[in-house]
């Protein structure tokens, strides 16, 4: 009974089917404890969180110059700007939109850093839902490959303001 | 665990009859391992050499 | 109603004139500790008032085909929502729950009557001042208020109150304890559903500690006295309040499951000392899992994340485990002894489902168990996160933990604590029966649309899937529509149960039959244990029943685990 002190000679071991169960139990959770550093080494996708400080005013020149650099278009008054192969590319995130769309090849391996200008951002990329956060005074680097080619937009999923639902941006691989 | 005298308590029995410890423990381990450890992560980090 | 002879300590410390006998149970009250429960019940179910107001204009305006508020409001009356239901709805129930089994479970008086005041004090002025702030429209910040969104001063110092008049609550718990065993008002250990509530006090302690070390320069920030909060530190640092004191809830609720079991079937668990090593596992380490919102965050490394997003090597998660067996394992062993003996779940048709007392903890138990639990430790597998991080898969999970389980098993701890401590009667006794069903039923159906909105990628606390207005055009799949769809009727479903608690509770509460000095109706009848059944079983261990769900939910559990690996091995490679 849970609610009155228990007798003496509570406390004892387990045995017969919740031993059993315990036994379980703790295997599965070795199995989930030996998953994620295995899926470290190994696996392709990994959230290794790589990070610097960075001011909003360094960060913001060298989104500048990324994209007076590396500029191969433009949509709609807005720059589309193509990282090198193996190359370092800029992504800001501002009240309300994701600054300048990014161009990239499939395969090919690039260094994609985030950083904001003012609140907290997600960087969310659809429709394959990969998520990362995005915060003002932390350069965030994502070492990321496409294996797929299209046209992926880019949405804001951490609360920003009034105009948050309309923050949107765009990668393109071909 | 079930062989033992009344006197000589299975350590894990008398933590549970210490609620004070317990509570020594539960704010320590989570402050250590998960706050200061995080803090000092961010402390640590280095500045950006945007290239 | 359960034998009450096992060992009743005789005195006591009560004064003659500070306690009276439950008729019902037979167990001392202590009347400060009983009026003090009244009060915070009564402030709990007014703060899930104004919370379920917000969750029917949220989920009216989440579904598409209604989008009922402009966004300003949408996120205006999602902080509300989230502050009230997650923070001090549930805060002020469990302040109820720990002076109940801090004093009756104990035979003790309340340590003291004066911190009682000011714990009340300071949770309603803050919560109060929180609920102002937000509506006369300067602190859209949503529950987390991430720096730097600044919130109006009164917003922080709200929490601030509600913060401390927690720690002063669950001091006056402590204490509580203390005396008892000074004493010597009991004899061994303590009761097991004390021995949780310890473990949600000392949990409740991290908790509020980390409120203040983030909310008081958050504080001094938005009054302009200092200059700068850093957001990854803040990050860190609220979690340490937003993530724990949901942990909080775990033990609180995992309690009254104990609790509910005994009182209405005479549950029976197999072994006491399993279910308090579960509930050491929690105290050491389920806190570290507020990792979990930080798991695809700048600043922190791979270490960090994969060591205190796994508690320890899933150490807590062992602990949930273990009292997701141990506690049908306890109903199956009571209904047994009874002689409810026949096939594999014999015990579990013949349960008293229409006391809502039985249902509501029951349900509670499953959908905690299969939606929360698995959900819970999937989305917070370090790499799987990438596929969940502020989409709607995390509401969807925490709206079954939290809601599906927390707060349905309070509604069913509520059903005894009207007759018992405020000494009323329900009207509507039918659709007090029906109630947890209703709620239960109606928060699957929301948690399921929500989260496969989220596989869809549909981001959490967005007011708008179509991006009206935005430079560059994006939408979904119509799938998400559907789901979004469920999502709406489920919310429906789930706030008309939740209204109907609120009006069965307060017709009970301020103008119910008063049933003082007579005991309460039972809720349902014994059942005589059918005659052909094979005689009352002897071995306690005997659980064969609840063995079987236990394995289909592991089955479950692995299957939706690499499941989800699988996914994850189909999107883009990262670093």
């Amino acid at each position: 009974m849970s609610i009155y002190n228990p007798p003496a000679g509570w406390f004892k071991a387990p045995a017969g089917v919740e031993r059993l169960w315990v036994g379980l139990a703790l295997t599965w959770c070795i199995i989930m404890s030996i998953a994620m550093p295995y899926w470290h080494f190994y696996g392709k996708q990994n959230p290794t969180g790589e990070s610097y400080k960075v001011s909003v005013q360094e960060y913001g020149q060298r989104v500048a110059e990324f994209v007076k650099d590396n500029q191969v278009g433009d949509e709609g008054g807005i720059p589309i700007v193509e990282i090198p192969p193996g190359g370092d590319g800029y992504l800001l995130a501002r009240m309300w939109s994701f600054y300048p769309i990014i161009k990239l090849k499939q395969g090919q391996t690039y260094r994609l850093h985030l950083s904001s200008s003012d609140l907290q951002h997600g960087f969310s990329l659809q429709p394959l839902n990969m998520n990362f956060q995005v915060l003002p005074g932390y350069d965030h680097v994502l070492t990321i490959t496409p294996t797929s080619s299209g046209i992926f937009p880019i949405i804001c999923n951490e609360f920003c303001g009034i105009g948050h639902h309309a923050m949107t941006g765009r990668i393109i691989v071909e | 665990m079930s062989e033992r005298d009344p006197d000589n308590k299975h350590p894990l029995e008398k933590l549970m009859d210490n609620p004070w410890l317990l509570l020594v423990l539960g704010v320590v381990i989570p402050t250590v391992s998960y706050t200061v450890w995080g803090w000092i992560e961010l402390l640590a980090l280095p500045p950006a050499t945007l290239p | 109603m359960a034998s009450a002879v096992e060992s009743l300590p005789v005195s006591g410390n009560h004064q003659p004139s500070e306690v009276r006998t439950c008729e019902t149970t037979s167990l001392p009250v202590c009347l400060t500790a009983q009026q003090f429960i009244r009060w915070h019940a009564v402030v709990a179910v007014v703060f899930l008032l104004i919370g379920g107001i917000g969750a029917l204009l949220l989920g009216l305006t989440r579904w598409p085909a209604v989008h009922l508020l402009d966004a300003q409001w949408y996120y205006r009356i999602l902080t509300l929502h989230g502050l009230n239901m997650l923070i001090f709805w549930i805060l002020s129930f469990e302040i109820a729950v720990l002076y109940f089994a801090g004093t009756v479970l104990l035979n003790t008086r309340l340590a003291s009557k004066k911190a009682a005041w000011a714990c009340f004090v300071l949770m309603v002025v803050g919560g109060i001042m929180v609920d102002i702030a937000i509506m006369n429209g300067k602190s859209d910040v949503l529950m987390t208020s991430y720096v730097p969104l600044k919130a109006s001063p009164d917003f922080y110092l709200g929490i601030i109150l509600v913060a401390v008049g927690t720690l002063i609550g669950v001091i006056n718990y402590l204490a509580t304890i203390y005396i008892a065993k000074r004493d010597h008002t009991y004899e061994g250990a303590v009761p097991l559903v004390v021995f949780g509530a310890t473990a949600a006090a000392i949990i409740a302690v991290v908790t509020v500690l980390h409120g203040a070390v983030v909310m008081i320069p958050t504080f001094l920030w938005s009054m302009g006295w200092i200059e700068n909060v850093d957001p990854a530190w803040y990050r860190i640092t609220w979690w340490g309040l937003g993530h724990m004191s949901q942990q909080v809830n775990v033990c609180a609720m995992v309690s009254i499951w104990y609790l509910l079991a005994t009182l209405t079937v005479g549950a029976k668990p197999l072994n006491q000392a399993v279910c308090r090593t579960a509930f050491v596992l929690y105290i050491l380490f389920i806190n570290l899992a507020s990792a979990h919102h930080l798991l695809v965050d700048p600043g922190v490394g791979p270490g960090w994340k994969i060591w205190n997003t796994s508690y320890a090597m899933y150490l807590a998660v062992l602990a949930s485990i273990i009292h997701g067996f141990t506690v049908p394992a306890s109903v199956e062993a009571g209904m047994r002894a009874k002689g409810f003996t026949r096939g594999l779940f014999g015990w579990l048709a013949a349960a008293p489902w229409s006391n809502p007392g039985f249902s509501g903890f029951f349900l509670s138990l499953i959908i905690f168990g299969f939606g929360g639990g698995i959900t819970g430790v999937v989305l917070g597998t370090q790499q799987i996160n990438i596929m969940a991080h502020n989409t709607l898969r995390i509401p969807g999970h925490f709206h079954v933990t939290v809601v599906g389980g927390t707060t349905l098993a309070f509604m069913a701890l509520t059903y005894y604590v009207v007759p018992l401590i405020f000494q009323r009667d329900f009207y509507a006794k039918a659709l007090c029966r029906i109630q947890p069903y209703v709620f239960g039923g109606g928060i699957t159906l929301f948690a399921l649309g929500m989260s496969f909105a989220g596989s869809y990628g549909v981001p959490r606390r967005h007011w708008d899937v179509e991006f009206t207005g935005s430079q560059l055009a994006m939408g979904f799949d119509s799938g998400a529509y559907t789901m979004l769809g469920v999502m709406g009727i489920g919310a429906l479903v789930a706030v008309t149960g939740l209204f109907m608690f609120i009006l069965l509770v307060v017709a009970a509460v301020f103008v119910g039959p008063k049933i003082a000095g007579q005991a309460m109706e039972p809720w349902h009848e014994e059942r005589q244990a059918p005659a052909d059944a094979a005689a009352v079983d002897e071995d306690e261990h005997h659980t064969p029943g609840t063995l079987v769900l236990a394995g289909v939910f592991l089955l479950t559990f692995a299957v939706y685990y690499f499941a989800n690996w699988k996914w994850l091995s189909d999107v883009w490679e990262v670093r």
